[in-house]
């Protein structure tokens, strides 16, 4: 190959990183500039009026909030567990690389396929209706992959002799895996579960067909009803409602409101990270 | 406590964490079941060939018709418009990352696609109705921008996190021998990226493409939103068109409980499957082999 200008080269390269650095740009700068005037505190505390044209989307806000518990309540018991046998008491057998191979599929299946199982499962099957324990159900078989896999890197980062040194105290696996193990991979555990519900608290697809609604009047708070979530909301208002131009606004300010609360909860992430690195 | 209590207790324990293993088997197994069970309770009633070769999705009229190839083709031009696009930008942002960004840049460069990588599909979607549709409307004199260019984009836009990610990790883990030794016989930085680099770290490039790959096919609420959701067989970039996972998205919500549209979604949701599971393992096949590349 004939040499090029190394300025051109560099060009390429930068070219390649500048429209990347642009795609965020254009996003973030969109949602904030055009967002930002319709947040006020009425907008966040305060339910949809006339036809979802005025007022606020307080309701939209608890049921994403509600949603995330519930995924937590369902992913993190039972991801934490799966991570813990997977590094601290299997070995090499065929069961095990069954498990991580469930694992890593898993991570790989479209979410509006978890959606159909969802359905299929928890709304028709166990007869929970369309309601938010079944989403949240739903969300949470999503979480679980990813739950494990970051459990699972903090448990490998604990040195054995940490292991050996409760072992050879007389404690048994057990103890020393409640009372050594598991607190000192803590935040890594931590990081990973923050990330992950970040992810569930902005996915729309399996929530489509399992509880999500457009509109509630009032957060009910069961466990039985239906409910409105953030993403849902902002997919209807975009694309369903019959005065879109009109609501628009509320659309800018609803996916603002989203996209603040998924950066928090990265951040949180990135501080607990940050800080306990710090603490190393 | 009791010793023989200590015992039985950490031996409960054991049966725990481990029946917690059992369950993602048993999820995966609960999901490819449900698939195959509603697949073949629509195939009893469509045959395959009908189903793989039909050139009409038209479930609700007076003669249904349930041929899934103006779907799978949709998936396949919005896909394949994505990665035009995202392999490029992505395996170019990864070298600068990993060869040519200073400490200080890369600092601000990684949390930057971190940030990228957690923006909702949703609000991706809805960007793409109020910012790219529009925009194409304008270049190309359609009434909306709604097509498979407008999804492709977006798509693009969700994919490049994740080459950039994987891709960079492969760069980086070349062996700085391999550099030196380019160096060393008188190639300029950017011949031993073209070169030497690149191809050395090609196993991992691939699997962070087949990975990109995987997350657009997969995608519902971007395609959904942006693409026209027109049922037609698709007819290029310009035109609306209507993948997969929208084509679910849309009808399961009205289509009443088994009867045959019903299992006609799960049909197309096994092909899905199929699709994705295919490219992930082509793509774990690779990470496999650059893993043994590393250990070298």
């Amino acid at each position: 190959m004939k040499k090029l200008n190394p300025i051109f080269e560099w060009f390429i390269l930068l070219f390649c990183t500048g429209t990347v650095c642009f795609f965020l740009g254009v996003i973030l700068y969109d949602l904030v500039s055009k967002g930002w005037p319709v947040l006020s505190w009425a907008f966040v505390s305060k339910g949809p009026t006339a036809g979802m044209t005025q007022g606020g989307i307080l309701p939209a806000i608890f049921g994403t909030v509600m949603l995330t518990l519930i995924t937590a309540v369902f992913s993190v018991p039972f991801g934490i567990c799966c991570a813990v046998y997977l590094n601290e008491y299997a070995k090499d057998t065929w069961l095990t690389r069954l498990i991580r191979a469930s694992i890593r599929n898993l991570s790989g299946v479209p979410s509006i396929i978890y959606g159909l199982f969802g359905l299929a499962l928890f709304v028709q099957s166990m007869g929970m209706g369309t309601s938010v324990l079944s989403a949240g159900l739903t969300l949470g078989l999503l979480s679980l992959p990813y739950i494990i896999t970051t459990t699972e890197e903090a448990l490998r980062r604990i040195p054995a002799s940490t292991r050996e040194a409760a072992l050879g105290v007389g404690a048994t696996q057990f103890e020393s895996i409640r009372d050594v193990v598991l607190p000192s991979a803590l935040p890594g555990i931590l990081t990973g579960v923050v990330l992950t519900l970040s992810r569930a608290a902005g996915e729309t697809a399996p929530i489509l067909f399992t509880g999500a609604a457009f509109f509630i009047a009032g957060g009910s708070g069961y466990l039985n009803q239906e409910f409105m979530a953030l993403p849902y909301h902002l997919y209807m208002l975009s694309t369903q409602h019959q005065a879109i131009e009109q609501v628009r606004p509320i659309a800018y300010g609803t996916a603002l409101v989203l996209l603040i609360v998924v950066f928090f909860l990265n951040l949180t992430a990135f501080y607990i990270r940050y800080k306990h690195r710090n603490n190393e | 406590m009791q010793i023989r209590a200590r015992e039985n207790f950490d031996r409960t324990f054991r049966m725990i964490f481990r029946a917690t293993g059992f369950l993602v088997i048993a999820v995966l197994g609960g999901i490819f079941i449900m698939l195959l069970y509603n697949s073949i309770a629509f195939f009893v009633k469509v045959s395959p060939w009908d189903f793989i070769t039909g050139t009409q999705w038209n479930p609700s009229g007076r003669a249904a018709s349930y041929g899934m190839l103006p779907l799978l083709v949709s998936t396949g031009i919005v896909t394949l418009g994505a990665m035009i696009i995202a392999v490029p930008l992505g395996i170019g942002t990864a070298a600068f990352i990993s060869e040519y960004a200073k400490p200080g840049l890369k600092n601000i460069l990684k949390p930057a696609i971190e940030m990228l990588a957690a923006v909702p599909s949703v609000a991706i979607g809805f960007l793409g109705i109020v910012i790219v549709g529009p925009g194409i409307a304008k270049i190309t004199g359609q009434s909306n921008g709604l097509n498979a260019l407008n999804g492709a984009i977006l798509l693009a836009v969700m994919a490049l996190p994740t080459i950039i990610t994987v891709a960079e990790d492969a760069i980086h883990a070349v062996p700085r021998t391999y550099r030196e030794a380019s160096y060393g016989v008188g190639a300029s930085r950017w011949q031993t990226l073209i070169h030497i680099t690149i191809p050395a770290a090609a196993p991992g490039i691939i699997a962070a493409v087949m990975l990109g790959v995987g997350r657009a096919i997969g995608e519902t609420m971007t395609v959904l939103m942006a693409t026209g959701n027109v049922a037609a067989f698709p007819r290029g970039f310009f035109h609306s068109v209507r993948t997969i996972t929208s084509t679910i998205a849309i009808e399961m919500g009205e289509v009443p409980y088994q009867t045959t549209h019903y299992f006609a979604l799960f049909a197309i949701a096994t092909v899905l499957f199929i699709l994705t599971l295919a490219v992930n393992l082509i793509g774990e096949y690779f990470v496999n082999r650059f893993r043994k590349f590393q250990a070298a």
